[in-house]
């Protein structure tokens, strides 16, 4: 009598722990996962583990280094807008500089132009005067050649006459003295 | 039988992906049990080391383009908290760097096919957000004192609405934590779920005639809620991010 009392509360029991492991297992199958509390201990645990290493990685060498990185690109960047403004400014002077260089050397230029047509003009003028002498004596030469010239065809003239004359009157067969015969040339060639 | 053999054929399973299981062997989960869980925290990790520490090693003042991505993302949360939480937030930006980078990357990658999704978990996003919630109380009554107790009298409210206000911010105040986790692991659970349920259809044509209508039309849903979940991946992260600065911003300054 108490042997099937335990038995068939031992079976009762068997049967409501098969029962509920049964609906544990539908429970777990057909519910959502994610309230299966059973794995809570595990997700946190591994989720702590996780977010402070990756706080650390972050904390410790990631977000410096950035932040780093970033600085620095701010300051280069800082930097070469000064340095850019700066040669800006020196390009600006060196225009300057430029403009003015150029003007002085216009004015130079025409400085020096001026004077060289002085200088010019007065080498010229030398030039001229020189020439006009050098012209006046050599035409005063020539006149006096022409001079000469036309004083030697004169005389050669007289000469011919004379000589012509001399010989006309020996043809005639008339003997007539050498200084008759000049005279009465030249009187005819004064004429 | 018909019905029997489809629904065998088609394995409606949803939430199989959601499951914690032992890496290594079959044995029951312990707090230290090595899961598939454990395995894509340690991804998470791996990929935020990938990304901005190996990413940023050549230090660059041109970056390349992981340095770029690492850049982008720090710029992108650094000016979150410094425009939300002002200034003096600042000092959080690495704990809130943190919930950002472990969400975004979390969520990512849960995306790839037969992947696990960490913030599909409640008890991981419960975790997040208790972990704000107290570290935003303790900041508030470190900072303030029982000043912080101002968040929940309304001064600009008529005297007679305050006591009535009071109760409704408290309560305000304390469902934060459960919607601030609930929306984080109710989006990614739902996106993933629906595109089971798609993927389920998908092998329709194998069984059944009407399958020649069905499977294209699943895949093209799929494919459509695959678009959303990555844009939902990281909007998520941007909400729980944003709203982290709001709360911290509470702590620091009660007044508003």
């Amino acid at each position: 009598m108490a042997n099937t009392t335990t038995e068939v509360a031992e079976a009762a029991g068997e049967a409501a722990g098969q029962a509920a492991d049964a609906a544990g297992q539908a429970t777990q199958s057909a519910g959502m996962p994610q309230l299966d509390f059973s794995t809570f201990p595990n997700q946190m645990f591994w989720l702590v583990v996780a977010l402070v290493l990756i706080y650390l990685v972050l904390s410790k060498i990631a977000l410096p280094r950035i932040a780093g990185i970033v600085a620095d690109r701010q300051g280069t960047i800082t930097n070469d807008i000064a340095a850019a403004e700066e040669l800006r400014a020196k390009a600006v002077e060196a225009e300057k500089a430029y403009n003015k260089a150029l003007v002085d050397a216009r004015e130079e230029a025409n400085k020096i132009v001026a004077e060289a047509r002085v200088d010019i003009g007065k080498d010229l003028d030398k030039a001229t005067a020189k020439a006009d002498a050098e012209i006046a004596a050599k035409s005063a030469e020539s006149v006096k050649r022409i001079e000469e010239i036309r004083a030697s065809a004169a005389k050669n003239v007289e000469d011919v006459a004379k000589e012509t004359a001399e010989a006309i009157v020996s043809a005639l067969g008339v003997t007539a003295d050498a200084k008759s015969v000049a005279s009465a040339v030249a009187a005819r060639l004064k004429e | 039988m018909a019905t029997e053999e489809q629904s065998e054929g088609l394995a409606f399973h949803p939430m199989e992906q959601f499951k914690i299981q032992p890496l290594f062997n079959d044995g029951p989960i312990h707090w230290y049990t090595i899961t598939n869980a454990t395995l894509w925290m340690a991804v998470v990790l791996l990929c935020v080391l990938a990304l901005f520490v190996i990413g940023t090693r050549g230090r660059a003042i041109i970056p390349s383009r992981m340095q770029s991505v690492a850049e982008l993302g720090y710029g992108f949360v650094h000016k979150m908290v410094e425009d939300v939480t002002g200034k003096d937030g600042l000092k959080f930006f690495p704990y809130v760097f943190t919930l950002f980078c472990f969400i975004v990357f979390s969520n990512f990658l849960g995306l790839i096919p037969g992947a696990f999704t960490t913030t599909s978990h409640i008890a991981v996003t419960g975790i997040l957000a208790v972990a704000v919630f107290l570290a935003v109380t303790i900041i508030g009554f470190v900072k303030h004192g029982t000043h912080f107790l101002g968040l929940f009298w309304v001064k600009s409210a008529p005297l007679a609405l305050r006591p009535i206000l009071a109760v409704i911010e408290i309560i305000s105040y304390f469902v934060r934590p459960v919607s601030h986790s609930i929306r984080l692991a109710g989006n990614m659970m739902a996106g993933h779920a629906v595109i089971k349920v798609f993927a389920a259809f998908a092998p329709l044509i194998l069984i059944s005639g009407i399958g020649i209508a069905v499977t294209p039309l699943s895949i093209l849903a799929i494919v459509a809620m695959y678009a959303l979940e990555i844009l939902v991946a990281f909007i998520q992260a941007y909400v729980f991010t944003i709203l982290t600065c709001v709360y911290l911003r509470d702590a620091l300054h009660p007044g508003h």
